[in-house]
């Protein structure tokens, strides 16, 4: 791989929380690479650090100590640059804007014109099957259909770099899937890179080609595993015998994180 | 006892939503209407308001199951008719007797069961609801006007501790041209301009200081030092700087207004979420993109309410400073010289137009407040 295909150079990353009852070792010794048109997914246990890591690349949280690199860039320059697109764990929309004008906000911040903004606003909606809410308010609808206008929102600014914080976590299974389809779909014909956290193991082995698993106190990262599935995947790809390999790999290493944290 | 008895209308009106507590009210009501009607009757009366008023509480009572709005319409026009004949006999001393006192009561508590009967409609109609969303109030006020002309001149009160409703009405309508200049003066000069510079300054500046903590936290003890100021120092103050007419009035009321307006806007715009802050951030939106499309919004709720608060502030201000130094024109300076006079009726008539004006003011931004705030969860329903 040379230089020009790494998207983020971790090296030997520490975040520390200065808490009121002592310090929280949020990160400690992170390394990672990802490069261009990886999908990276962070699984591990609650309060492993899975946000705090998302959030260092996004610029939103700075590091102690380490080095970390975006597009070349620090994260800061990234950040300026637009260079990412970020879905947050909540769907965090703007009350007073309808779903439409959400999505259209980060558009009219980047000060686009308005048919390109019209246009894009509509694509990215039915691309989360919300075609036809554009003109209700965030809370006229269900938590679910909140958190898919969220990630229409990141899309739509069409980063090449998307940065995504449990963005199904609110989702039914079906619901689930069928997005998992679709984002899928969207990373094989963009050749986007995107960073992706989740709970579930399922969801890890389908969507990723990188799968970082993490542990927690100190929060680390206990293993990497390389997907050895094919790039060109549906869902039916759950019942094979690599996918349930690949799956008790990840559930070994998270395991493995479990047992040491409760040895200390 | 018709003044304790009223009391209790205000403070514990009974509402829709007991249905059980309210049956036995409606009963209470009518049944006791009816009854004081017959000791009207018994204790000389005159007997054909007294019998009418028996009747129509009587067939109420019986009858209020079938529809509430007939028996809201019948005892509300019950209730008028026999007030308008109260009212007719009321200067006549010989006719003032126990009897009278307990057909008063019989009318007020009919009216009072017609206004509950209306508020127990259960209606889907919105137009229907509107109706009635007005006319609820229309008729309490209204039976408050009755009962106070009907004790202020029945009991013989004294016009300077309290004039009846009526006298206040025709001075109202004899001096029409003094009332208008008086409002010009006070209401749309110094109130109107002074709230308008004060909430405008105190938002500007709130703007202004939002980047500087610095100031922040030296300009808002001084806010809270200025809102303690009495304004019977400030205002001759005022008048020595800016003379006698309304600019010194509607210096006060800047003074009054402007405060609340910053502290309110000051901790409106740090009222977002940090995750609302992160994602401009991530957007690498420019302080004026996040302040504008983020911290205005979120700090409308808080705006507003300085708004409500800063409009009675405006009117109390401008009326009072008028008492200290102001040419010969303006309400508070009415009020005050028409005391001097003991013209308490024209006093009243300042008051209502001061009561009118402030309530309209406080209801046109409260109805603003409703469309720019749609969204938070105290306005949506
Ligand atoms: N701002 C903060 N101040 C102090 N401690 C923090 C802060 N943010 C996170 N932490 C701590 O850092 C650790 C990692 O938190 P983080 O949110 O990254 O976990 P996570 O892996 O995303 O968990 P989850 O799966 O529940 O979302 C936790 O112990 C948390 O308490
Ligand atoms: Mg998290």
């Amino acid at each position: 791989m040379n230089d020009a295909s790494r998207v983020i150079e971790v090296n030997g990353l520490s975040l520390i929380f200065p808490t009121s009852d002592g310090d929280v070792h949020a990160l400690q010794d992170i390394d990672l690479t990802i490069n261009q048109g990886d999908f990276v997914s962070f699984i591990g246990p609650s309060g492993c650090g899975k946000t705090t890591l998302l959030r260092v690349i996004a610029d939103l949280e700075q590091a102690t100590s380490g080095s970390i690199e975006v597009n070349g860039m620090t994260p800061e320059e990234a950040r300026l640059a637009r260079a990412y697109g970020y879905v947050f764990q909540a769907a965090s929309l703007y009350p007073w804007r309808t779903i439409a004008s959400n999505v259209a906000l980060p558009l009219e911040i980047m000060g686009l014109k308005g048919d390109e903004i019209r246009s894009r606003v509509e694509h990215n909606l039915a691309l989360v099957d919300l075609a036809g809410f554009g003109r209700k308010y965030p809370w006229q609808l269900s938590g679910g259909m909140q958190q898919r206008a969220s990630i229409a929102r990141a899309l739509a600014v069409e980063p090449d770099l998307l940065l995504m914080d449990e963005p199904f976590g609110a989702l039914d299974e079906i619901v689930r899937d069928h997005l998992n389809e679709q984002l899928l779909k969207l990373w094989a014909k963009t050749n986007k890179t995107v960073v992706f956290v989740t709970h579930s193991i399922p969801e890890a082995v389908f969507l990723s080609n990188k799968i970082v698993v993490m542990s927690p106190r100190p929060g680390r990262i206990q293993e990497v595993i390389e997907s050895d599935l094919p790039a060109e995947r549906d869902l039916s790809i759950r019942e094979t015998q690599a996918f349930l390999h690949l799956a008790n790999r990840v559930r070994d290493g998270l395991r493995a994180g479990h047992s040491y944290d409760e040895v200390s | 006892m018709a003044e304790s008895v009223n009391l209790h209308v205000i403070t514990g009106e009974p509402q829709a939503a007991r249905p059980y507590r309210f049956r036995a009210m409606e009963r209470f009501l009518f049944g006791g209407a009816g009854m004081l009607a017959l000791l009207g009757l018994l204790l000389q009366a005159p007997w054909q308001i007294s019998l009418a008023t028996l009747a129509v509480a009587l067939i109420a009572f019986l009858q209020l199951k079938r529809s509430r709005l007939l028996a809201a319409i019948a005892t509300g026009a019950m209730a008028l008719v026999a007030a308008n004949s109260l009212i007719d006999l009321v200067d006549q001393p010989e006719a003032i007797n126990a009897g009278f006192w307990c057909l008063v009561a019989a009318a007020w508590l009919l009216a009072w069961g017609c206004v509950d009967q209306l508020s127990a409609i259960k209606t889907l109609s919105r137009s229907y609801r509107t109706v009635l969303n007005v006319l609820i109030p229309v008729l309490f006020g209204l039976w408050l006007l009755i009962l106070w002309e009907l004790l202020t001149r029945g009991l013989n009160v004294p016009q300077v501790l309290l004039p009846a409703p009526s006298q206040i009405g025709q001075r109202f309508m004899e001096s029409r041209a003094i009332l208008w200049m008086d409002f010009k003066q006070t209401f749309l000069r110094a109130v109107l301009i002074g709230y308008a510079i004060g909430c405008g300054a105190g938002f500007i500046v709130a703007i202004l200081i939002d980047r500087s903590p610095f100031l922040q936290r030296g300009l808002l003890p001084i806010g809270n030092l200025v809102s303690a100021l009495p304004i019977v120092g400030v205002a001759p103050i005022m008048v020595m700087w800016f003379g006698f007419d309304w600019p010194s009035k509607a210096a006060v009321v800047i003074i009054m207004t402007f405060f609340p307006m910053l502290v309110n806007t000051v901790s409106g715009l740090s009222a977002a979420q940090p995750m609302q802050h992160d994602l401009m951030k991530t957007y690498a939106a420019s302080y004026w993109q996040s302040l504008f499309k983020l911290r205005i919004p979120e700090a409308l709720p808080f705006i507003f309410n300085a708004l409500k608060i800063n409009s009675t502030l405006a009117m109390i201000g401008a009326i009072v400073a008028e008492f200290f130094g102001t040419p010969t024109l303006g309400m508070g300076f009415r009020i005050s010289t028409e005391v001097g006079r003991m013209n308490v009726d024209m006093v009243w008539a300042e008051i209502a137009v001061a009561a009118l004006a402030g309530s309209l003011f406080y209801g046109l931004v409260a109805l603003l407040e409703r469309i720019f705030t749609f969204w938070h969860p105290s306005v949506r329903s």
